[in-house]
C-alpha cells in the first residue's frame, strides 16, 4: 500500500502529461507520418508562415488582451464590493461565492456552472436579438464581450480568496486616520491584492485564448480566433503543423499558469 | 459626534460598494441573465420560416424532448457522462489521497494536476486524436511491433469520448477530493490502526465514508460539464456520437431550429442547477 500509492500516482501523472509530451516530441519530426525520421523544424516554419494561423493568432491576442484587462478590472471591483458586503454583515461565508449571499454572487456562480454550449447559444441568441435594434454584426466586439462575461467569475474567485486573508483592520485604520473610502482602497487594499490581481489576469487570459465553444458561436467572418482555426484543422484530421502550434501554445500557457500559481500562493 | 461620523462612514461605504459592484452587475445582467431569459422565451416559441423564432407560444419543443429519436441521445449523453464521472472519481481518489499525504511536496503535486486543467482543453483533446487515429502513434507502434496487422479503430467511438472526458475532467475530480481528504483528522486513521484495522479496511471503513462530501462534489463538478460536452464528443466521437451538446449546437447552426435548441439548453441548465443546489443543501463547498 505504501509503495503502491506513489507508483499509482506516477501512472496518473503520466496519463495527464505524456500525451502532450508525445505531441511535443513529434512536432519536431521530419516526417509527416507518425514514424520518427529525424529532427526538423519544418512544421514550425510551416505554422509560422501560415496566413490563417497568423491572422487568427493576432485576433486571439487582441481579444484576450482587451477582455483580460476589462474582466480583471470589473472582477476585482466586484470582489471587493462583495467582500465589503460580506464582512460588514456578520461572519464570513465559507465559500467564495454563495447563492444565498446576494444576486450578484449568485450570478457569478451561475456563470460558472452554466454548460459552455448553453452560454454560447444564449449569447448568440442575445446578440441576434440586439441586432434587430442596432445596425451591428457578429465580430471582434461580440467575441470580446462574451470573453469578458465568462472570465469575470474566475477573476472574482481568485481576488476573493486573497481578500479573505486581508486584515480588515488595516483598512479601518486608514479610515480612522482620515483616508477616504477610495484612497483606503487604492493605497491600502489594492497593493495587498496585487499578486492576486496579476494571477487572476493570467487565468482570464488563458481561458480567453483557449476558448472554442463559446467563441465559435459568437464570432463573425472577420474574427476567427486561433482555437477556431485549430479546431477546423483538427476536424479534417491530424496535421503535423498543428502539432507545432499546439506545442507552442502549451508551453506559453503552461509557463503563464505556473507563474499565476506562484503569485497566488505568494 | 462619533455617532455622526460612523453614520456617514457607513453611508459612504455602501456608496463605494455599489459603485464597485455596478460594472459587474451591468455585465452579468446583459451577458448572462438577459441571454438566459431570451433562451427560455425562445424555447416556448415556434420555429421561424428562415430560422429565428415566431409566435405562437407553444410547449411543443419540450414535448419533442421525449421523442424516441432524441431519447436515445439523452440516454447516451447520461450514460457517457455517468461512466466518465465514475472513472474520474475512481482514478482521482487514490491520486488525491497520495497528494494529501505527500507532506511538503503537496503544492508541487497539486500544480501537476492543475497545470493541464488550465492548458488548452482543445489541444489536449487534439493530442488524443494524434494518439488514437488509425495512423496514430498507438496503432503505428503496435503494427511495427507486429502485435496487430490492421489498425485498431480507437477513434470516433463512445470509448474515445469517455477517454477524452476523463482526461479533460480528472482535475475537476481530484481538487475537491483532495480538499476533503486534506482536512480529515489524522488521528482517526491512527485510531483505526490502533484498533487493529488493516490499511485496506481503514480505507474502506474510515477514509472513504468520511470523504463522502468530496466524492459528491467531485461527481457533480465532473458530471455537469460532461453532460453538456460539445468539443470532446465532436472531435473524438466524430459524427457517430451525437450528444446533447452537439444537438444544441446543431439546432442553433445547421438545423436552424432555435426553439428546440433553446429547450434542450434550458433542460441542460436545469439539470446543472438542480444538482448544484442539491449539493449546496447538503453543505458542500463547490467553489
Amino acid at each position: 500500500m505504501k509503495r503502491a500509492l506513489p507508483l499509482y500516482a506516477l501512472c496518473v501523472y503520466g496519463f495527464l502529461h505524456v500525451p502532450l509530451v508525445i505531441l511535443g516530441i513529434f512536432s519536431f519530426n521530419a516526417s509527416r507520418f507518425t514514424v520518427w525520421q529525424g529532427f526538423s523544424l519544418r512544421w514550425y516554419q510551416a505554422a509560422l508562415s501560415d496566413r490563417d494561423l497568423l491572422e487568427s493568432s493576432v485576433n486571439s491576442l487582441i481579444i484576450a488582451a482587451v477582455s483580460t484587462v476589462l474582466a480583471t478590472a470589473i472582477g476585482t471591483l466586484a470582489a471587493y464590493a462583495l467582500w465589503k458586503g460580506s464582512s460588514s454583515a456578520g461572519p464570513r461565508p465559507s465559500r467564495a461565492l454563495s447563492v444565498s449571499g446576494n444576486w450578484l454572487s449568485a450570478s457569478f456562480y451561475l456563470s460558472l456552472v452554466t454548460p459552455e454550449i448553453v452560454t454560447g447559444v444564449s449569447l448568440l441568441a442575445f446578440f441576434q436579438w440586439i441586432f434587430r435594434f442596432l445596425n451591428l454584426r457578429l465580430g471582434m466586439h461580440t467575441v470580446i464581450l462574451a470573453h469578458i462575461a465568462f472570465s469575470v467569475a474566475y477573476v472574482v474567485i481568485v481576488v476573493m480568496a486573497r481578500l479573505r486573508t486581508f486584515d480588515k483592520t488595516l483598512e479601518e485604520a486608514a479610515l480612522d486616520l482620515g483616508a477616504t473610502e477610495w484612497s483606503a482602497f487604492q493605497q491600502v487594499t489594492l497593493p495587498y491584492l496585487g499578486p492576486a490581481i496579476a494571477a487572476a489576469a493570467m487565468l482570464a487570459f488563458t481561458v480567453s485564448i483557449d476558448d472554442y465553444v463559446i467563441t465559435s458561436l459568437v464570432a463573425g467572418v472577420d474574427s476567427q480566433t486561433l482555437p477556431m482555426v485549430i479546431y477546423a484543422l483538427a476536424r479534417r484530421g491530424v496535421n503535423p503543423m498543428l502539432n507545432a502550434v499546439s506545442t507552442l501554445i502549451v508551453v506559453a500557457l503552461g509557463a503563464m499558469v505556473l507563474l499565476s500559481e506562484r503569485l497566488r500562493s505568494a | 459626534m462619533s455617532v455622526f461620523r460612523s453614520a456617514t462612514r457607513v453611508r459612504s461605504m455602501s456608496r463605494i460598494r455599489s459603485i464597485f459592484a455596478a460594472p459587474a452587475a451591468v455585465l452579468m445582467i446583459a451577458t448572462l441573465i438577459i441571454p438566459l431569459v431570451i433562451v427560455a422565451a425562445y424555447s416556448t416559441l415556434t420555429r421561424g420560416a428562415y430560422g429565428g423564432v415566431e409566435l405562437p407560444w407553444t410547449l411543443e419543443n419540450y414535448q419533442r424532448l421525449i421523442d424516441p429519436l432524441y431519447g436515445a441521445i439523452f440516454v447516451r449523453s447520461f450514460w457517457i457522462a455517468g461512466v466518465s464521472t465514475l472513472l474520474c472519481i475512481a482514478l482521482g481518489f487514490p491520486l488525491a489521497l497520495f497528494i494529501a499525504r505527500a507532506g511538503s511536496r503537496k503544492n508541487l503535486y497539486l500544480s501537476l494536476v492543475v497545470l493541464p486543467f488550465w492548458t488548452s482543453f482543445l489541444i489536449r483533446t487534439y493530442a488524443w486524436m494524434f494518439l488514437l487515429r488509425d495512423t496514430g502513434l498507438i496503432n503505428s507502434v503496435l503494427q511495427a511491433a507486429g502485435v496487430i496487422h490492421q489498425p485498431l479503430p480507437m477513434l470516433y467511438n463512445d470509448g474515445a469520448v469517455i477517454l477524452g472526458l476523463v482526461y479533460g475532467y480528472l482535475p475537476f475530480a481530484v481538487l475537491p477530493l483532495y480538499a476533503t481528504l486534506e482536512r480529515l483528522d489524522k488521528s482517526l486513521f491512527e485510531a483505526a490502526a490502533d484498533l487493529g484495522a488493516t490499511p485496506g479496511s481503514a480505507l474502506l471503513r474510515v477514509t472513504i465514508p468520511l470523504s463522502a462530501p468530496g466524492i459528491r462534489a467531485a461527481a457533480i463538478l465532473v458530471f455537469v460539464p460532461c453532460l453538456g460536452t460539445y468539443l470532446t464528443s465532436d472531435l473524438l466521437g466524430g459524427s457517430k456520437t451525437i450528444l446533447l451538446g452537439n444537438l444544441v449546437q446543431n439546432q442553433f447552426t445547421t438545423a436552424r431550429d432555435w426553439p428546440f435548441g433553446a429547450a434542450i439548453s434550458i433542460l441542460l441548465l436545469a439539470i446543472a442547477m438542480v444538482l448544484l443546489l442539491a449539493a449546496r443543501r447538503s453543505g458542500e463547498e463547490l467553489l
